[in-house]
Order: structure tokens, then C-alpha cells, then sequence
């Protein structure tokens, strides 16, 4: 089940885990991705907070949590070859993982196709 | 009019291209409606020649022929002629900051070379492309500790020079830390490596230290060094590039921040200013460095250039949330310092040390043989050290003034318990002849008392 | 051919200097545990080595020197050539900023003394404020250490309002400014004429409100009409006006900015008072501040007592502290006192106005070949829009490598950031008109072979040193350093 936020981060569930990335509207806009300050394991996050914050040549972008818990993976790929957030935003290109989260908070997020119409 | 070219007739014709019928229409068409200011108190101009004659009279009114060893951070080096005529080349001082990379290649390779100068002297990963001087350096690196650790204490150590403490006083005070300075013994010159280690606690995000200290002294900071790293304190130095000629650098000794003031490396003393900040850290810190830093890259045809790189850490970009409200970096001085270590060379560094730390033994051993001067605790030192006088050196500095002699600063304006302390600075430039006049003088100055 | 580093040429034990003999016994104070093991890797080549590489490595600059600079919101006007004389004179270029601190050291160091006090004189009078310091180190430092004063009157007054207004076409320096002196910042909306949104001002000015920094004339290179009332109003609601001073060239001369109601300003003596740019600093950004704010000024002071000497102050409890080492960067006020005796009151009448007329003649003509996003009468500097020309598949940066092969350094490109596809172009007072007539041409020209040949645009430029450069790789796989490879 894959869920969107209006601040374009996407996250899907798996069991009790998430996987939460950028969406492919949000790469494109951002152009050459260039760094990923990549979150800290093990650290609780809230729904709404800074997970990350995602570099390109003339920008930087901060990614909100779409989601309460806690970060239990990050994406090794992402820190030696960030373009791969470019390449593949919505699969190789995500950013991490996290455990302990509230499903419930799934409720406030759009789905694919209300994300579609939404960044339209 | 001075440096203006138009004539009455372009502007003329230029207002008539504008539509508007005089200059009082365009400043009314421009918003501007208040009457100009008639500016009476200001004098008539004048020509080149007449201001060069007056600027080279006051020039005249300072002391500039005094045979000098004063440093306290600030030292009289020689400057090879080299230096001025690279940082006097037309096209490098009147350039501005490389926005336009394919413009300035010129500046930004001499940066690029700077950079890697002062990572080759300091022994760490990458530095950036200049700060303003020593002491902002020292606070946008604390500012990184603070940042990268997310905690908010920051100790400073006592021995790390007191124009820099007041520095960053100054700026931390609007700032949620709490900035903490450990206590220097008045009996010594050397760090209280205890008293330090005491204020290093878990809610620390960074301790400065000072290498050579304030007072000149040489010091192990290895064992301090991995006493913070246990508690993962961001261990920052703050030093004397000349000295680094002879000393292990800040990076083999393991400091995580290395800053400190390059004025030594090329440029004048010039009353105060422009100098010259430094800043390196490890690759690991690279992305929370301040200030402008410039990359190697390559261009559409595969051949090498550079660029302004890292710019997303930088104000016009993230603007209240940027690393530091920094944007210029001292780009002439950091030419000057790269053509000055250029033409100094790898062997005419390590020699140019061994000469002002020969140079101070020979200083600091004929000013103790004069009765009732003394040590003040030192173990080691560079080319800078202090002697305890048998009367109080702000007066000694005084007289010594009168048979042409800058003898030194006087600690007791910045420590006042240290009343007798006269902090001695000696550069290549003190020859053995000075040195023993200076001797000569100092003794008449102390037994004619 | 890849420019070679200075590392890589000469080769291991050639020299470049030479230095005293050893006269004295060759010994040293320091414990061989501490002795650096091997010597720093600097370069090995000789004094015609380093001057052949760093006056070839110059040619590959464009400079104020060489080409028409028009580089906005920057000011890169002529630097007088006299002024490199004077900051070379011993007497200046030696001095130890140490010795004034020394007793009876005063008496030593008088000429500069005076040099720091005779220029703020000057600019009180210019400026209209009622004291300076001339500490602050650059544009961005003379911000900070403004704010920091209104940081502090307000915590005099055990007020704890902490809201800086900032309008969204500010310098992002503003911002960060603001941020290093507690404050947080609120942005300002800008209105349709390019002036400051009085409803926004208005909606935002309450209780909390610290301040406002205000760019003046603004980033679009406007004169906001309403200025005295903004400050008016901020004042009103207990906060203090900062003014950043980027853009005084536009009305130096014309008015004073301590008459319009600001309370603060820093000016950049590298862009109004024409010290040299140096390739990105040193800069110095002396602050002057109205009677409010003048107990807060950084310690030192320079002070002329009865008898006609100078001398430093050191005695004001309320001061901000030590925001520099010392005085400043003492060698540029030098040179900026320099072109300011020089200039006169005459000359300083004039420097305004014709900055002001250079920069119109300049919009007009190009109105016909750009969007104007704001069509009035500009100050010092008129930005234009490349937006017309996105249909060719051609943008501002297009627009600017295309300039470099015509020989002129392109203005500034995409600020401010409310503008799309900005060039912001300053040609300053010391430019002719004919100078000007060419760099329209080539602009008009340029325009002409986007609608024949945009392809041909894109590839500019080709006769610079280098073609445009990966900046994404620079970013993604940063080379800052040459490996040590000998």
C-alpha cells in the first residue's frame, strides 16, 4: 500500500515496516540531486517532522516524515550515488525505512491517484 | 568629476533617450522626492597628488621603523616582493566573487590551490576558500561542533588568545549556548590540561584549543583530544601556520576542526586588517563547512575546470537556515598566502621555522641572563614566549618604546595578575645584531630603574 | 590543455625564496614528540615559476580592468590606482595593531588614528547618522553586528520581542544575519509595483516585531517611495529599522539614509567607496547607527580629545563588544577615506545620479528586447526578464555565457528570486556611454541569433578558457583538494 503526502514524500507499508522516499514529481522538480543528509537510525521521528534533507545544485529541500516511528534503515545506495534519487525515485532511490509506526496517521495521506490529480 | 566619464552632453542625450526632460524628473520618476542634501560640512575635493601628500603625512605620523617583537597572533614576517605583484595583478583584484566560473578561472584555481595548501599544511581533508579572520573562523567552527552534535555547550580553552575569547563572547550572545572557559593558572604558560578535562562533559558539543597557545606555548593536546572523542566532542584547534612549519599538524595530532589566522602567510599587518580566516575539517564535516569553497570539475569537453561547489549550504540558497550568515571570503589574502607559500617552497617553510624558533631560543637566552628576569611555567615554545620582569612590563614596553624597540605586549592588559609578564614574539626577520641591542636595552631599561 | 596545478609543476628541491642566514645557534624549544615527521607538501618551484603561473592563472579572470562588469546589486566600479600606493605606504602596511594597546603606544599609531576618525566624520555627514564603527569585516558582518545592536537595545529595555521582517527580494545574507542574533525571521511580501506590501507590512507588525531590514533601494533596484513610512510604522510598533546599505551607490549623494528613518545601516565599502573586489573579499561593511542605537556600537572607538590627538575608547557599558580583532579592516577605510577626500563635495553630489542615469539609459533601451517585471524609473541598477526568450528553449544563463564571448562579464543572473529568468544589471556611475552603447548592442544582437539560431546560444561560451562546467558533479562528487601525489 503506497501513500502520498502534499509535501511529495510517498511511503509504503509493508507488515509493520515503511519505506518512505520522494516522489518522482518531486525529483524532477528538484533537478540534479546532488546529497542526501541521510537520517540517523534509531532516532524516533514524528509525522510532520524533518526526516531529511535533500540537496540538489541550486537547492535544498527539506523531507517530512509522512509517518510516526522510528528510523530503522537507511538507504546505502543514496550516499555514494545520490543521482539514483533521480534515476529511480519511487524504488532504488528510496530513503529509508522505519519500524514502530501508526498506521493510523495512513488515513491523512492520498493515495496514488489523489496524488496524480493532485500535483496534476 | 573624479572617475566620472560621462560628459554634460552624454547624460544629455541620455535623458532624452530616458524621456525625461533633467535629472530632478528622473529622480521624481524614480520615487525619489525629497530635496538633496546640500552636504556643507563636506570639504572641496582634491586632486591625486594633493591627497597622496596628505595620506603619506599621516602615514608618517606611525611608528613603523621600530624594531619589532610584538605578536601575540599577529606577526612581522618578510613578505617576498613576488606577493604583491601577483595580488596587485589587475585582473585578479578587481574581480568579484566567481559567479561566472568560465570568467574566472584565474581566482578560482588560485583558490583551489589555497585550499589544497592549507589542507596540506594542516593535514585534513578539505578547507574552504577563506573567512574572514582567525577569530570568526574560530566561531564558525564552534558553530559546526554546535550544529553537528546538536548539544549547546562549548568550552573554550583559558590559554586560547583573549581577542578571540571576547570574539566570540560577542557573538554567542544572542545564541542558545552556554559557552564555558576553563581556568589558566597566573604561575603558567601552559594549558591546565585537568581543569579542561573537567569541563568536558557529555552535554558537550565542542572544546577550542589554541596551538601554540596564546602565551606561545607548545602543547600534546593527543591525550585531550581523545578524551573528548570518547564523549564525541568536536575537538577544534586554532592555529599559528608558520609554526606548523616544524609542529605535528592539527590533523595528525587528530583535531576534527583546524582554523586560525594566515596573516603570517603573506600579508601585512596593515593596523588590524584585511586578514585572513582559515577553516579545514575531514571529509566527514565537509557538507557543514561555512564560506565559499571552490571544486575541480570538467567542462562540456571533458577538460578540467573549476567551479564555486557546495553552494546549497550558503545563504542565497537557505537563507535563515544556511551553515553561516558568511558570503565573502578574503580572496586577495588567500592569494597572497598561496603565492607566499608558493615562493617559500616545501624547504624554505621548514627552514623559515627553524629560523624564528632558533631565533627566540637565542631572544628568550640573552634576556635571561639580565638579573631578575625569569620563566613564567613554560615547557615548550615555538617563537613566542613569555618572561616574567622584575617590574612591571607595560612600563618596561613603555621605555623600550623610547630606544626604538616594540619589546612585546604586556599580558597584564588582558590578565591582570599578570603584572610582570612580557609576551615576546621573534620572526626571521630579527637578526643577531637586533636581538642582542635588544638585550642591551632591555638590562639598561630594567637596572636603571 | 588542462590547467596544471602549481603542485605539479617544478620539481623536488627547487626554490623560489630566499632567507636570512642562520646567525644565531640552531637551536629550538619544542619536544621531538611534537616535531612534525615529514614537511608540509608545498610546492618546489622557482620565483619565475610562481610568477609566470599566477599572471598566466590571472589572464583567465575577466576584471573590472579588463571588461565592462555590470555585475548587480555588486557596484563594481573603477578602483583608483592611487589607493594601492597609499595602502602600500610603510607606515600604514606595517603597522602592528597591537601598539596603540601598549602604554603610551597611542602615540605611535596617530596617523591611523586619524585615518579612522577623519572618515567617520565624513560619512556622518555623507550618511547622516551619528556615530560608525568601522569594524564589521564584510557586507554580511556589518549586518550582523546591526542586528546584534538592535538585539540589544531591545534586551536594554528587558523586551523579549524576537520577529525580524524581511522582505522575500532580500539578499539571503539578511536572513542569515538575522538568525545568527536570535531573531526569527518573517517574510514581507513584495507588491505588484516592486515596493514593500503595505497590508503584509501592516498584518505583520505587532508586539513581537524586533525590527525590519530593509534594502535600500531594494533588490529590483527600486526605490520604495513608502520608505519613511514603513519605518514610521515599524518604529510605532516598538521595533527599529535596519537598512542594508548593498545598494547606497543608487542614492549616494542624493539623500542620506539616517533622514529617512532608519536607525541602522551597514554600507560595503568594496562596492560605494570603491575598494577592490579582490576576487570575492576582502570586503569591510562599516555600520553607522542613529543616536538610539549609539551607546551599542562595538568597543573600540576611535575618540579625538582636546589636545588634537586620538585615541581609543574602550568605555561604553552598553556596547555590543568585540565584533573584529581590531579596527577593521583598517587597509580598506584607508582607501575608501582615499576616494572619499579625493571625490569632495562635488564629487560625492554626482556619483548618485549618474549611477542613476547610467542604469535607466540602459532599461530603456532594452525595454523593447526583454520583459521589465516592474516598467518605472529603476535606481542604480534595472532588472530584466529572459522569460520571452524560454520559447526558444534559451534562459538567463543562455543569455550570460553568450555575453562572455563578446568580451563583457555578464550581470547578475536569477536574483532577486522573485523575479524568473533575472538579469539584474549595475553599470555603475565610472562606465561612458559608449561603453554602455556596446554592451546593448551585444545584448540586442544576442536576442537576435536566439530567434535565428538558439541552438548556437546554448553552446556558449567558446571562447572563454574553459566551456561550461559540470557543477553537478562538482556537488555529487566533490574534488576540493589536489591528492598529495609526490
Amino acid at each position: 500500500m503506497k501513500r502520498f503526502t502534499e509535501e511529495h514524500e510517498w511511503v509504503e507499508i509493508d507488515g509493520d515496516i515503511a519505506t518512505i522516499g520522494i516522489s518522482a514529481h518531486a525529483a524532477k522538480e528538484l533537478g540534479d540531486i546532488t546529497f542526501i543528509d541521510m537520517p540517523e537510525t534509531d532516532v524516533e521521528i514524528a509525522q510532520g517532522d524533518v526526516l531529511t534533507v535533500v540537496e540538489s545544485v541550486k537547492a535544498a529541500s527539506d523531507v517530512f516524515s509522512p509517518l510516526s516511528g522510528i528510523v530503522s534503515e537507511v538507504n546505502p545506495a543514496l550516499e555514494k550515488n545520490p543521482e539514483v534519487m533521480n534515476e529511480s525515485p519511487e524504488h532504488d532511490g528510496w530513503i529509508c525505512r522505519m519500524s514502530r509506526i501508526n498506521t493510523d496517521e495512513l488515513s491523512g495521506l492520498m493515495t496514488e491517484e489523489e496524488y496524480s490529480d493532485f500535483v496534476g | 568629476m573624479p572617475y566620472i566619464a560621462n560628459t554634460d552632453d552624454d547624460r544629455r542625450e541620455m535623458l532624452a533617450e530616458i524621456g525625461v526632460a533633467d535629472i530632478d524628473a528622473l529622480w521624481q520618476e524614480a520615487g525619489v522626492s525629497m530635496p538633496q542634501p546640500d552636504f556643507a560640512a563636506m570639504p572641496e575635493g582634491k586632486s591625486e597628488y594633493e591627497v597622496i601628500r596628505y595620506l603619506a603625512g599621516l602615514a608618517d605620523k606611525n611608528a613603523d621603523n621600530l624594531t619589532g617583537f610584538l605578536g601575540m597572533g599577529f606577526y612581522d614576517h618578510y613578505i617576498p616582493s613576488v606577493v604583491s605583484e601577483i595580488t596587485g595583478r589587475n585582473e585578479f583584484y578587481t574581480a568579484y566573487t566567481p559567479y561566472q566560473p568560465e570568467a574566472s578561472q584565474g581566482t578560482l584555481q588560485a583558490m583551489y590551490e589555497y585550499q589544497s595548501a592549507i589542507c596540506r599544511l594542516l593535514d585534513m581533508d578539505v578547507s574552504n576558500a577563506s573567512l574572514y579572520d582567525g577569530g570568526t573562523a574560530l566561531f564558525e567552527a564552534m558553530m559546526m561542533g554546535i550544529r553537528t552534535t546538536r548539544r549547546r555547550r562549548a568550552v573554550l580553552a583559558g590559554t586560547v588568545s583573549p581577542i578571540y575569547r571576547k570574539m566570540i563572547q560577542c557573538y554567542s550572545r544572542n545564541l542558545d549556548i552556554e559557552l564555558v572557559i576553563s581556568d589558566s593558572s597566573e604561575n603558567s604558560a601552559d594549558t591546565d590540561m585537568a581543569a579542561l578535562k573537567t569541563l568536558l562533559d557529555d552535554q558537550t558539543a565542542c572544546v577550542m584549543v589554541q596551538y601554540p597557545n596564546v602565551f606561545g606555548s607548545v602543547e600534546d593536546w593527543s591525550d585531550l583530544i581523545a578524551y573528548a572523542k570518547e564523549r564525541r566532542i568536536i575537538t577544534i584547534c586554532s592555529c599559528y601556520p608558520v609554526a606548523l612549519s616544524m609542529l605535528r599538524s592539527p590533523g595528525l595530532l587528530g583535531f576534527d576542526i583546524a582554523t586560525g589566522e594566515g596573516q603570517c602567510l603573506g600579508n601585512n599587518l596593515s593596523f588590524g586588517g584585511p586578514y585572513l580566516g582559515f577553516i579545514a575539517t575531514s571529509t566527514h564535516h565537509m557538507r557543514k563547512l561555512p564560506g565559499r569553497i571552490v571544486g575541480r570539475t570538467t567542462d562540456t569537453a571533458g577538460e578540467t575546470g573549476f567551479v564555486l561547489t557546495l553552494q546549497t549550504r550558503e545563504q542565497h540558497i537557505r537563507r535563515e537556515r544556511a551553515t553561516s550568515n558568511i558570503c565573502t571570503n578574503e580572496g586577495l589574502c588567500a592569494l597572497a598566502a598561496i603565492t607566499y607559500l608558493s615562493c617559500i617552497g616545501k624547504e624554505g617553510f621548514v627552514e623559515l621555522g627553524r629560523l624564528c624558533a632558533a631565533k627566540a631560543c637565542y631572544t628568550r637566552d640573552e634576556l635571561l641572563r639580565i638579573p631578575g628576569v625569569g620563566v613564567a611555567g613554560q615547557t615548550a615554545f615555538f617563537n613566542e614566549f613569555v618572561l616574567r620582569l622584575p617590574m612591571e612590563a607595560a612600563e618596561v614596553v613603555s621605555r623600550m618604546i623610547d630606544k626604538g624597540f616594540a619589546a612585546g605586549f604586556p599580558l597584564s592588559r588582558y590578565y591582570p595578575e599578570r603584572k610582570n609578564d612580557l609576551l615576546i614574539a621573534v620572526t626571521e626577520k630579527r637578526s643577531r645584531e637586533e636581538i642582542r641591542a635588544f638585550a642591551v636595552a632591555m638590562e639598561a631599561v630594567l637596572t636603571n630603574r | 590543455m588542462d590547467p596544471t596545478l602549481i603542485f605539479d609543476r617544478g620539481r623536488a628541491g627547487r626554490r623560489g625564496s630566499t632567507l636570512p642566514r642562520m646567525d644565531v645557534p640552531p637551536k629550538h624549544a619544542m619536544p621531538t614528540t611534537l616535531l612534525r615527521p615529514d614537511p608540509a607538501d608545498l610546492p618546489e618551484v622557482s620565483e619565475l615559476d610562481v610568477v609566470r603561473h599566477y599572471v598566466n592563472l590571472s589572464r583567465r579572470n575577466l576584471a573590472i580592468d579588463t571588461s565592462f562588469y555590470p555585475l548587480g546589486s555588486c557596484t563594481m566600479k573603477y578602483n583608483p590606482k592611487s589607493h594601492e600606493r597609499i595602502a602600500a605606504l610603510p607606515g600604514f602596511a606595517n603597522l602592528h595593531p597591537l601598539l596603540p594597546q601598549l602604554r603610551h603606544g597611542g602615540a605611535l599609531t596617530q596617523g591611523a588614528l586619524e585615518v579612522l576618525f577623519e572618515f567617520e566624520m565624513l560619512l556622518r555627514e555623507i550618511l547622516g547618522f551619528t556615530g560608525f564603527t568601522m569594524q564589521p569585516l564584510a557586507g554580511s558582518h556589518g549586518e550582523l553586528t546591526g542586528v546584534m545592536m538592535i538585539a540589544a537595545w531591545h534586551r536594554s529595555r528587558d523586551d523579549t520581542r524576537n520577529v525580524m521582517l524581511i522582505p522575500d527580494a532580500a539578499h539571503g545574507t539578511n536572513p542569515a544575519s538575522a538568525a545568527i542574533a536570535g531573531f526569527e525571521v518573517c517574510e514581507l511580501a513584495t507588491d505588484p509595483d516592486g515596493n514593500v506590501d503595505m497590508a503584509d507590512l501592516d498584518s505583520k507588525l505587532n508586539d513581537n516585531t524586533a525590527g525590519i531590514m530593509l534594502t535600500c533601494p531594494n533588490t529590483l533596484g527600486l526605490f520604495d517611495p513608502n520608505v519613511t513610512v514603513i519605518c514610521d510604522r515599524v518604529h510605532a510598533a516598538g521595533g527599529l529599522c535596519y537598512g542594508d546599505g548593498a545598494n547606497l551607490n543608487a542614492i549616494l549623494g542624493r539623500l542620506r539614509p539616517g533622514d529617512l528613518g532608519f536607525d541602522v545601516m551597514h554600507l560595503n565599502l568594496h562596492k560605494t567607496f570603491t575598494t577592490p573586489h579582490g576576487g570575492g573579499g576582502p570586503g569591510s561593511g562599516v555600520v553607522g547607527v542613529s543616536d538610539v542605537l549609539e551607546p551599542f556600537l562595538p568597543i573600540s572607538r576611535v575618540e579625538k580629545r582636546q589636545d588634537g590627538s586620538y585615541a581609543l575608547d574602550y568605555g561604553h557599558s552598553d556596547s555590543i563588544g568585540y565584533i573584529a580583532p581590531f579596527y577593521g579592516n583598517f587597509g580598506l577605510i584607508l582607501r575608501a577615506f582615499a576616494y572619499t577626500i579625493t571625490l569632495g563635495r562635488k564629487g560625492l553630489l554626482r556619483i548618485g545620479e549618474n549611477a542613476v542615469i547610467n542604469a535607466n539609459y540602459i532599461r530603456t533601451k532594452l525595454a523593447a528586447h526583454f520583459d521589465i517585471p516592474f516598467d518605472r524609473v529603476c535606481t542604480h541598477e534595472c532588472v530584466v526578464s529572459a522569460s520571452c526568450y524560454n520559447r526558444y528553449g534559451v534562459h538567463a544563463i543562455d543569455i550570460c555565457k553568450a555575453l562572455l564571448d563578446r568580451g563583457y562579464h555578464p550581470p547578475t543572473m536569477y536574483f532577486p528570486l522573485i523575479v524568473p529568468e533575472a538579469l539584474m544589471i549595475e553599470p555603475t556611475e565610472t562606465e561612458s556611454k559608449e561603453t554602455l552603447d556596446g554592451f546593448i548592442q551585444a545584448l540586442i544582437d544576442i536576442t537576435e541569433q536566439i530567434k535565428q539560431d538558439p541552438e548556437s546560444i546554448l553552446a556558449a561560451p567558446l571562447t572563454c578558457p574553459v566551456r561550461r562546467l559540470d557543477e553537478t558533479a562538482a556537488a555529487r562528487k566533490p574534488d576540493l583538494a589536489a591528492p598529495r601525489s609526490r
